[in-house]
């Protein structure tokens, strides 16, 4: 045995290869192993990455599975339309799961007009895997996300009731994801479970991932609450006495328009993006999520729920 | 009982510290992306993994403001003075009621010369099929133990579970310093015991640390208080250490390996066949066998997943088409015809088992091997590792969280390579058959200790 570190050579793939690689490889796992599986497509930057992933995948066969969209009601506008035209540019299938439906069928309860119903979701996206049948949802979340993301392997099994039990993950060795569930039992797959935020947009740079509008600076209305930017739309009005502000904006993420805030920036391309993420202080969630201003654990106990 | 500590100089693990190599200045033209190493903190409960992960982020600033508050504002109710870095990797509510970590957090930092993969693990007995999963990936393995109490037999288990899943390079790090009144007799007897054991693990390369993780000393900044030390901090070291992909041997002697994920048929007709390659690299015109069938060909076309390509390399997701039309399907395995595997049904590994029911002889189990998924039964355990002295134990069953040789009947026949050539081929999994839970790790082969 060598005493102290010897200094590495030169290797040959560099990381955004190796994150690539990886990722594809995982996707090849979920589609070969599981019977149904459905990829999960909010049409934000992390979901655009993995359907170019998916595509990449599999060309020049089609994509071999659907997509999903879990749809709140209140969406951004450009990122429905950009929804539409990637899914039809890359042959996919679109499920659209709506919450106005799940609230409609009494499955959930309308929390009424200005408030989020990003929550909501869990109980519509359980109820479409278990009506279309899925076994396994890929999705673009990652570990540098949120504390409880970290922890989450990159085959996630959900019980019969969708829960994640962080208590008794299945143990993950190497890279061999085994895909079996038994009926009524579904896995979650996050093939960008290693990607950070930094790597995410190197990547749509050098991929030149095609995007929604709204991750670039623009100007927009918006109002100040709960120390974030919150765009106004007729599904969150001004409250009363709020000063509305047209400001120079864009999103880092995108979720919700009801719980989903801006930032302000002049980023108006990719490469002036990189920029501001590499001198960034704040997180990409604590910056724009008042979903996970609840608590300490608000994602966990979201995710525990069935929450992507 | 039998001795299997055999033919290992002792001489050559008794110096812990060296003088490391100078860095090479960078060079023009290299690729621009920054290299990748995967590393897992290990060691017993209560040692200070989670709070030393906690510092070198902290002191590589890799912490945003918001994250920063959070944790000033979590460790002010609980109570735990300025800042509690360990919470930072706690990300359960359970680990932070009790204090100590469930399951492998993931972390990610980025120095300009590095990009950095960590997988903070679980020192609890109990949570070791969690530290398993941190350790399987990881390139480099960050042993933490406390100076003032020493090495424990836990600490002793996950170094041993790490070397046994291949670890090659061991970073320890003797903290809590501070509590010996920073006593270099207190470092040494830490890092020689390490060393004698990593010794006779088989690991390739080691180098020991003294730090106080709460109080950032030898962390990224080099302490004042041990003038007596003129080693690396930890971060240097981490940039010194050798960031092999995982998976794949560095010097490419292991021989290329395809296992098959998915066959698809291409336009103009014929087949292709999609997967990760492993071992070595792989080009146009490369002498292959398809395995189990045997069936010998040429490799005739290769496509990255940027387009058709003469050569790829280890950790490559690629597609292949072969010279001659020949039945492959998913599970097989295409090999570089030098050196390729004889697929055999009876296969000799080494499994750490983490089932809540003990492995037995007779035990039936699905496994999953690169990408074939078959069945397996147990015919006979070889014997149990004692991990407190590395000794091979009589035993025949393994319970949760041992170690043992165990010998499988399979149902089809595996390609398999030794471990200690390629993880890829040398590794499988033990699935329970009624719940789909993965019950064990096994890695074809003896274990260093136990050749």
């Amino acid at each position: 045995m060598e005493t102290g570190f010897r200094v590495a050579p030169a290797r040959r793939l560099g990381h955004l290869d190796v994150l690539e690689s990886h990722a594809v490889f995982v996707i090849r796992e979920v589609a070969a192993e599981c019977e149904r599986p459905v990829l999960l497509f909010s049409a934000g930057k992390d979901s655009a990455v993995l359907a170019h992933l998916a595509y990449k995948a599999f060309s020049p066969s089609p994509i071999p599975f659907p997509f999903m969209h879990v749809d709140t009601g209140d969406n951004f506008d450009e990122v429905i339309d950009f929804r539409d035209r990637r899914v039809s540019q890359l042959g996919a299938d679109l499920v659209i799961a709506s919450v106005q439906q799940s609230i409609d069928a009494g499955r959930v309860a309308d929390p009424g007009a200005g408030a989020s119903r990003n929550r909501l979701q869990s109980v519509t996206l359980l109820d479409a895997i278990a009506l279309h049948g899925f076994d396994a949802c890929l999705g673009g979340a990652r570990r540098d996300e949120d504390k409880a993301r970290a922890k989450e392997r990159v085959l996630s099994f959900r019980d019969t009731f969708g829960q994640w039990d962080p208590r008794r993950q299945r143990p993950e060795l190497w890279q061999l994801y085994h895909g079996k569930v038994n009926r009524g039992e579904h896995l979650r797959a996050f093939p960008l479970s290693d990607w950070t935020e930094l790597d995410i947009w190197s990547y749509i740079e050098r991929e030149s991932v095609e995007l929604p509008s709204i991750y670039f600076a623009h100007r927009r209305r918006v109002v100040e609450r709960d120390g974030m930017l919150l765009a106004v739309s007729p599904s969150l009005p001004p409250r009363r006495g709020e000063p509305v502000e047209d400001a120079l904006v864009r999103f880092r993420t995108v979720g919700d328009a009801t719980c989903t805030g801006a930032v302000r920036s002049q980023a108006r391309n990719v490469a002036e993006v990189i920029a501001e993420v590499r001198s960034t202080r704040v997180s990409e969630r604590g910056a724009t999520r008042a979903d996970d201003k609840v608590s300490e654990s608000s994602m966990e106990d979201r995710k525990r729920e069935g929450y992507f | 009982m039998s001795q299997l500590v055999t033919g290992v100089e002792r001489s050559e693990a008794s110096t812990v510290e060296l003088a490391p190599e100078p860095l090479p200045a960078p060079q023009p033209g290299h690729a621009p992306e920054s290299e990748l190493l995967r590393f897992a903190a290990v060691g017993s409960v209560d040692d200070g993994k989670s709070t030393l992960i906690g510092r070198l982020l902290y002191d590589t600033k890799q912490l945003f403001e918001d994250h920063i508050e959070a944790l000033a504002s979590a460790s002010r109710r609980r109570g735990a003075g300025e800042m509690d870095l360990s919470l930072l990797t706690d990300g359960l509510r359970a680990e932070r009621e009790q204090g100590i970590t469930i399951d492998v957090a993931y972390r990610y930092a980025a120095t300009p010369r590095r990009k950095f993969i960590i997988a903070d693990c679980p020192g609890h007995l109990q949570y070791t099929r969690n530290m398993a999963t941190g350790a399987s990936n990881a390139d480099l393995a960050l042993v933490v133990v406390d100076a003032s109490v020493g090495v424990r037999d836990q600490t002793r288990r996950h170094l041993c579970i790490a070397a046994i899943l291949g670890v090659r390079h061991v970073l320890v790090a003797v903290n809590k310093m501070d509590l010996v009144g920073w006593d270099p007799s207190a470092y040494q007897v830490v890092a020689e015991d390490l060393a004698n054991l990593s010794s006779l693990l088989g690991v390739k390369s080691l180098q020991a640390v003294p730090v106080s993780a709460l109080d950032g000393d030898n962390v990224a900044e080099r302490s004042q208080n041990c003038p007596w030390y003129s080693g690396p901090t930890v971060l240097d070291a981490l940039h010194q250490a050798d960031a092999g992909v995982w998976s794949h041997e560095e010097d490419g002697s292991g021989g290329a390996r395809l296992p098959v994920q998915i066959v698809a048929r291409r336009p103009g007709g014929g087949r292709c066949y999609s997967g990760l390659l492993s071992g070595d690299r792989l080009a146009v015109g490369d002498e292959v066998v398809v395995l189990s069938s045997g069936l010998r060909s040429r490799i005739a076309e290769i496509w990255g997943l940027d387009g058709p390509k003469e050569r790829a390399v280890p950790a490559e997701s690629v597609s292949v088409t072969l010279a001659d039309d020949l039945d492959v399907s998913r599970g097989d395995l295409i090999a570089a015809r030098d050196g390729a595997p004889h697929p055999v049904r009876d296969v000799e590994a080494s499994v750490c088992w983490f089932g809540q029911d003990p492995l037995r002889t007779g035990g039936r189990y699905r496994i999953k091997h690169t990408t074939l998924l078959t069945r397996a039964e147990v015919i006979a355990v070889d014997g149990r590792l004692d991990v407190s002295d590395l000794r091979l134990v009589a035993s025949d069953q393994l319970a949760d969280n041992e170690i043992g040789i165990v010998r499988f009947l399979t149902a089809a026949p595996l390609a398999v390579d030794p471990y200690r050539r390629n993880r890829v081929t040398g590794s499988f999994i033990v699935v329970d058959e009624v719940t789909n839970v993965t019950v064990g790790a096994a890695m074809v082969g003896r274990p260093h200790v136990a050749g």
